[in-house]
């Protein structure tokens, strides 16, 4: 009676079980496999994205320059007539002087020659003469940047094996450019002006400047207007809200906030602050203040969540001593909050830094060539610039625009990198 | 002269917050007990002269230039702008204004001449009227809280008040922020309905905007139905979110169950990157290489694809959502109690199973969650589908044509100069305020789902 038929069921069982078993961690191989798949296809996506502006965004920091001795004629160029002078025929008669083939008085060939330089050399030359008029007469040696078509054939973006008429440049223009080569007149250097200059048609000419101050004056604009509206929300709706229909409400329409899509922030700030109070189009100033709004929310929510961290202990301890709420508040919650808070605004501004389309509805998109002075000047972003060079049809506007990207990206990294710093170093585990 | 009103009330300011303390410290020296300390009774002084002037100077300098302008057309010669368009006053005032800046262009007539000098000067009164308002406001407010310091005054509970009427202000603004997004949207949407029937855009298969400007231009009569747009904004959304859920789901899961702590120490910042990379830069790649490849692969199969196919902005909109949806994932399965996860594997279920059968079923809403915010993030993204996506409507569901989405049409119809009375214009409002009404729900909705899905294992 007490002989239980021993093992025969539980023997089925663990059968059953060692017979599956096989099955089962193939499925949980295949699930691991399928993982590692997906999550190698992020990165490869990742790599890709970052590998494809690299290789076509590093050509953008170097420049092609020619180095030219120029004889600064006064017959074209007179010191009672400055700033007005032929400079670009002085350049191109310098230059014609390197090419033994052209002749100087066959004015259509002279025109190819002169194509060779940027457009801004005449100006680099004029500026030169006009701060120092007893130049005139003289001989000077000037570095000046190539034209793009010339600057793409040093990268070896112009393919010399394309047919001649698909070509930019014809073959007379390749043979010049192969005997500046030869004479050495030729050379590459680090491209400074993508960072000194501001935007111009001619991309060997056009710099991130103006997009850089623009985006400076629009982030400071936003840091002044959502850092204390953001903190002074998040502390009352933390520490002093009463639990009321009005504090919920408030609450929803932040976490509603922070999902509205960027645009709709731009379509509001053209209507409220361009159309209804007759803010300047363009300028940084309306930009900070769209962006603000966008920010606050990211600045309400992670000031909350420091504000949260605080041990109430420590709330308890200073009322127990005879502090005010506010003076609980004031003098010890938020001063230890202040790492949270603080790595929460960076990423924040990190983010409005990234923002383009409400830029783009208030006109942050205009073609300025000059660097806003204040924010109300009218202006680029550095998101915006990337878009407009990113539309701009010139093939040397493309490695330009990548490279506008590398800029941006090492703002970006540069900000993230302090948040995580600040928080590896002052933040307290309680 | 607007620096030096800024200037004249920080040091006002200062200085009040300076004497009534002195005042309140000479007090106590004197013997008596003061019911706050010195201290409160300098920022009481501080805050009443600092928040009341702040406001008059900003609203004196919002509203200067409109009642300027005001006063100034007011005073033209009787006549000149009888029976003038909105528009051509507008020029008018334009014109006078650049006169005044400085820049005239040939020979304006002697009244606009005088018109500007009046604006030039009306300009300098103003912005002597604001010193002058200023330090007078700030003298007042000084000799006021100076009285107001006694032993008795309860400088400490005023700063409070004060303080605490800042922070409500502060938690307003963001109501007010919805309140302005729904107005401007509502009231340039209304102005749209008036020109173009309700039924039309909510129900028409066309969406031509290109309307004339002048009445002689030849051009399309215009066409404002909103379905191709929003068929358009579907396919592209669906393309973005095949791409991101299987692979958003399969590394969260991965990583939370079966990847090594250091691979995931290194992974999960990684997969952060992907998600802080501006969406100016991934419309750029979508155009870069993306679009080429896809239409190389595309070709290599003899399958037509247009150069700006939804497959191209759709699948980077995907790469973008990726982390988002992974993060979201890994929130919810990290909110699922250990004592699930134990007894699953307690009972001799495989971590596969436990994952699948009793980790993943328990997670679902918080993970549904984070998918219906990536469909709203999907639907309301632009950088990408402005630079990757096409401009004509095209009512197909073929993800391998061109197709727009409202974003992009708001932002096409919005770029450049713009007046506010043209339907084009407005058409791009109209797109806006759907574009928030449908956002809106999915984020409600979401949000609500998410936050019950935290609610039910605390």
């Amino acid at each position: 009676m007490t002989d239980i038929p021993s093992g025969s069921v539980a023997r089925t069982t663990m059968d059953m079980v060692r017979g599956s078993l096989s099955r089962r961690h193939r499925k949980q191989f295949i699930l691991q496999a399928l993982g590692i798949t997906a999550i190698s296809l992020a990165f490869l996506m990742l790599f890709i994205l970052l590998a494809s502006l690299i290789s076509t965004g590093h050509k953008a920091f170097t420049q092609t320059e020619i180095t030219l001795e120029v004889f600064i004629d006064p017959e074209e160029i007179s010191a009672e007539r400055l700033p007005r002078g032929n400079f670009d025929d002085v350049l191109a008669a310098a230059l014609a002087a390197d090419l033994p083939s052209v002749d100087p008085n066959d004015r259509a060939a002279m025109r190819v020659v002169g194509g060779i330089l940027s457009n801004g050399a005449q100006f680099q030359l004029r500026d030169r003469v006009v701060a120092d008029p007893s130049l005139i007469g003289q001989t000077i040696a000037l570095s000046v940047p190539v034209s793009d078509p010339y600057d793409q054939l040093r990268k070896g973006l112009l393919d010399r094996e394309t047919p001649e008429s698909l070509r930019r440049l014809d073959d007379t223009q390749i043979a010049f450019y192969d005997r500046l080569i030869e004479i050495g007149a030729i050379t590459s250097s680090l491209n400074t002006g993508l960072l000194t200059n501001a935007d111009s048609r001619f991309p060997e000419l056009a710099g991130l400047k103006g997009a850089i101050m623009g985006s400076f004056w629009a982030l400071l604009t936003c840091f002044l207007i959502s850092f204390p509206l953001g903190i002074g929300a998040a502390i009352y709706l933390e520490e002093f809200a009463p639990k009321n229909k009005l504090s919920d409400f408030i609450e929803v329409n932040i976490n509603n906030l922070a999902a509205v899509p960027s645009v709709v922030f731009g379509l509001l700030a053209l209507a409220v602050f361009i159309g209804w109070f007759g803010m300047p189009r363009s300028a940084p100033l309306v930009g900070g203040m769209t962006l603000a709004l966008m920010t606050m929310p990211t600045i309400i929510i992670a000031t909350r969540a420091a504000l949260k961290a605080v041990p109430p202990s420590i709330r308890e301890a200073a009322l127990g001593v005879g502090a005010s709420k506010q003076q609980v508040v004031f003098g010890h919650v938020v001063p230890l909050a202040m790492p949270g808070i603080l790595t929460g605004t960076i990423i924040g501004l990190a983010q409005a830094l990234g923002e383009t389309a409400p830029l783009l509805l208030i006109g942050m998109n205009a073609f300025i060539t000059s660097a806003p002075a204040t924010p109300f000047d009218s202006a680029t972003a550095l998101p915006t610039q990337i878009f407009i060079w990113a539309d701009s049809p010139e093939r040397g506007f493309v490695s330009r625009t990548s490279a506008a990207i590398l800029v941006l990206l090492s703002f970006l990294i540069m900000m993230n990198a302090i948040a995580t710093y600040l928080r590896s170093k002052f933040e307290r585990k309680w | 002269m607007t620096t030096l009103a800024f200037a004249i009330l920080l040091v006002a300011s200062l200085a009040a917050y300076a004497l009534n303390r002195r005042a309140a410290t000479g007090i106590r020296n004197g013997g008596a007990r003061l019911h706050s300390v010195s201290n409160y009774h300098g920022l009481f002084a501080l805050l009443l002269m600092l928040v009341p002037v702040l406001v008059v100077i900003l609203a004196w300098l919002v509203l200067q230039g409109s009642v300027v302008n005001a006063v100034v057309m007011g005073g033209l010669p009787d006549g000149t702008l009888t029976g003038l368009e909105k528009g051509q006053v507008d020029l008018i005032l334009a014109e006078i204004q650049s006169i005044a800046g400085g820049r005239v262009f040939g020979q304006p007539e002697p009244w606009k001449l005088a018109a500007a000098e009046r604006l030039t000067e009306l300009r300098q009164l103003a912005a002597l009227g604001l010193v002058l308002v200023t330090a007078l406001l700030c003298l007042a407010i000084m000799i006021i809280a100076r009285k107001k310091v006694s032993a008795e005054f309860r400088a400490r509970q005023g700063v409070e008040r004060i303080v605490s009427g800042l922070m409500i202000f502060c938690s307003v603004v963001a109501i007010f922020t919805t309140v302005g997004i729904v107005a401007s949207l509502a009231f340039e949407t209304y102005k749209f309905l008036r020109l173009v029937p309700l039924t039309e855009f909510l129900f028409g298969l066309n969406w031509e905007p290109q309307i004339p400007i002048r009445a002689d231009q030849i051009a399309a009569a215009g066409a404002f139905g909103w379905i191709p747009v929003f068929v358009g904004t579907i396919v592209i959304t669906i393309v973005a979110i095949v791409i991101a859920v299987p692979i958003g789901l399969l590394s969260a899961i991965y990583l939370f169950e079966f990847a090594p702590k250091r691979i995931r120490a290194v992974a999960k910042p990684l997969l952060e990157i992907l998600a802080g990379v501006p969406t100016v830069v991934y419309g750029f790649f979508a155009i870069l290489v993306v679009a080429p490849a896809i239409r190389s692969i595309g070709a290599s199969l003899g399958i037509p694809v247009a150069p700006n196919t939804a497959l191209a902005a759709g699948g980077v909109m995907g790469i973008m959502l990726v982390p988002f949806i992974s993060s979201f994932a890994d929130d919810a399965l990290s909110a699922v109690p250990r004592a699930m996860r134990d007894g699953a594997l307690a009972l001799g279920a495989t971590r596969a199973e436990t994952v699948l059968n009793v980790l993943f079923p328990a997670a679902i809403p918080g993970i549904v969650g984070g998918v219906l915010l990536a469909v709203s993030r999907a639907i309301g993204e632009t950088m990408i589908v402005v630079m990757a996506a096409g401009l004509m409507a095209n009512l197909t569901l073929n993800p391998l044509e061109s197709v727009t989405t409202v974003t992009v049409q708001i932002v096409t119809l919005l770029i450049g100069d713009t007046s506010f009375d043209n339907p084009k214009t407005l058409a791009a409002f109209a797109l806006g305020m759907m574009l928030f009404l449908v956002t809106l729900v999915i984020n409600i909705f979401a949000l609500r789902i998410v936050r019950k899905c935290r609610e039910a294992y605390d």
